[in-house]
């Protein structure tokens, strides 16, 4: 039976499709290549130091720190493997405020920052760090004028994203690194949606430690980096995790051989490949937008479109509801900034972040195009769920109700 | 999340979707939750004003698939019963028969009382005596 339904579908699709990128990537299969003799073959420690099973282990590692350094402009020595980005953003902030809590408790990050530098952060505040948290515009980027006027002469610690997850907008990094760096004050981003997408350079950006992870750049996961600048200035990080003082005693463990093999290779690639892939997949993604747009009324784009990651589509599809869109289209996957499907039932914070009413970011659709998306996903991704708006369009009283001139905010709603 | 068939069946094949002229005055209709919860469903009835049977009903949902398929199982239900039959319909009852799973209980509470806002809304029309438990808003 599959194999009559997908006869009809058009060349170059195969459902399930994967539109969810920045969720996690599939790893590339070069990737998987790299990585496979240091499972079984060279499966040696890297700080085992006197046989040929760690000294092979350990080349390998340093060969990846040098590809990873190289895509974001940095030397191999600085690179601090980790579990992950949740565990770099971890070991940055703490790592800093007990650092450098002689010098000051200020911290200054913003209110679309993921979970794991917002929580890190209301962490920090319980043992007696001040932490402000600058809202952003309607378009998601922050305003530079409110960061000025936050700094105090306890501000230790400055932590924004590079490019947000949800919306895809790229702050605006390099001027805030120079706002820092004029300050005293250290600039960790967390770049896991930046790196290996556009091009990254912590010294011409000013950044002095940046978070990122192998999943989302088509490498494994459970493997990922710290960048910590070691001069003008060097940055000093306690140590999260105790034990044999691994990767300059600021991480101990032993090191995941294969992960961090898979990691480099996974920078390698896009380093290689980020100028054809960036025009791609922008192309796909205006393409992907334009098709909705045309087709549909009342769509609109969330997020600054201009400094934007290129696969990143946010759309809502106000007056339908984005559960029952997802159900519709439940041979895609894609993301939504209804929470219905979550605990919580809480539309996404970053949405409403930038000021969309609960019922619009309960309509959103996040799209994160990558590597393995073709123009024929696009095309069906774009059919199908235009279908979709419809069918559920011709079922909403809001979106009858606003056809028929009716002002939605002038209806008392009985709330349940 | 898995959904049922029969949610997945209500949500493909919705039954009895439109709308119906509400100011005539055997038409009653129910306007109930809010967009920023996610949730508004508008039921409506249109009642025989000699037997009191509910000859129609249409309805509107801006809500998940179980939103959906709850009011679309409810304009089902009411079809054919007397209004006073029609108010013994409970959310437990919707429950049961879409299996909805307990994060969606309130899909089901909703079209309870999507119900009655419409059968009050005939009853005030029409100068029908309200009874006690009819077309009182469930606050929640």
């Amino acid at each position: 039976m599959s194999i009559a339904i997908d006869s009809k579908l058009p060349e170059g699709v195969h459902l399930p499709i994967y539109m969810d990128n920045h969720a996690t990537t599939p790893l590339d299969p070069r990737v998987l290549e790299a990585m496979m003799p240091y499972f079984t073959q060279k499966f040696g420690n890297a700080a085992s130091r006197n046989h040929s099973f760690g000294w092979e282990a350990e080349q390998a590692v340093e060969t990846a720190r040098e590809q990873i350094a190289k895509l974001i402009g940095a030397s191999a020595k600085e690179i601090i493997f980790t579990s992950g980005a949740t565990e770099s953003n971890n070991l940055a902030i703490k790592g800093i405020a007990e650092m450098y809590r002689e010098r000051g408790n200020h911290i200054i990050t913003q209110v679309t920052e993921h979970k794991a530098v917002l929580d890190t952060c209301k962490r920090l505040e319980k043992a007696g760090c001040k932490v402000t948290y600058l809202p952003v515009k309607a378009d998601g980027l922050i305003d530079l004028e409110e960061l000025k006027a936050a700094f105090t002469d306890k501000t230790i610690l400055v932590t924004i994203m590079f490019a947000n997850n949800e919306i895809g907008v790229i702050q605006p990094v390099e001027e805030i690194g120079k706002l820092c760096h004029e300050r005293g004050v250290i600039f960790h981003t967390d770049a896991v949606q930046a790196v290996g997408k556009v091009p990254v350079d912590v010294q011409k950006m000013n950044i002095d430690v940046l978070s990122l992870s192998g999943h989302k750049i088509y490498g494994p996961k459970g493997i990922g980096a710290l960048y910590v600048r070691r001069r003008n200035p060097r940055v000093l990080i306690s140590e999260q995790i105790n034990g044999g003082g691994h990767e300059r005693g600021m991480r101990s463990g032993t090191l995941n051989v294969p992960g961090i093999v898979g990691l480099g290779k996974a920078c390698e690639l896009c380093g290689q490949e980020m100028v054809e892939e960036t025009k791609r997949l922008t192309e796909l993604r205006d393409y992907l937008r334009q098709k909705f747009e045309s087709k549909l009324d009342y769509v609109h784009v969330n997020g600054n479109m201009e400094h934007h990651l290129p696969g990143n589509l946010n759309m809502s599809f106000v007056y339908v509801e984005g559960e029952s869109l997802l159900m519709g289209i439940n041979d895609i996957a894609v993301s939504s900034g209804s929470a219905c499907t979550s605990a919580t039932l809480e539309p996404s914070y970053v949405l409403k972040a930038l000021g969309l009413g609960d019922d619009v970011a309960h309509s959103s659709i996040r799209f994160g195009l990558g590597r393995f998306n073709t123009k024929a996903e696009v095309d069906y991704v774009a059919d199908k769920l235009i279908d979709v708006v419809l069918h559920l369009r011709e079922l909403s009283p809001l979106y009858e109700m606003v056809k028929e001139g009716i002002d939605l905010t002038k209806i008392e709603w009985a709330a349940h | 999340m898995a959904y049922s068939d029969k949610v997945v069946d209500h949500y493909e094949n919705p039954r009895n979707v439109g709308a119906m002229d509400k100011s005539l005055s055997e038409v009653g209709t129910g306007l109930v939750g809010a967009p920023e919860c996610g949730d508004v469903m508008r039921l409506q009835i249109k009642v025989n004003p000699e037997t009191q049977v509910i000859e129609d009903a249409k309805f509107k949902t801006f809500g998940c698939g179980s939103a959906i398929a709850s009011s679309s199982l409810a304009t089902e239900w009411v079809k054919g019963k007397t209004v006073a039959e029609a108010l013994t319909i409970s959310n437990t009852d919707i429950v049961k028969e879409l299996a909805l799973p307990p994060v969606k209980i309130h899909c089901s509470v909703l079209a309870e009382d999507a119900i009655r806002a419409a059968i009050g809304d005939w009853k005030k029309k029409n100068g029908v005596a309200e009874t006690v438990d009819a077309a009182t808003p469930v606050a929640q």
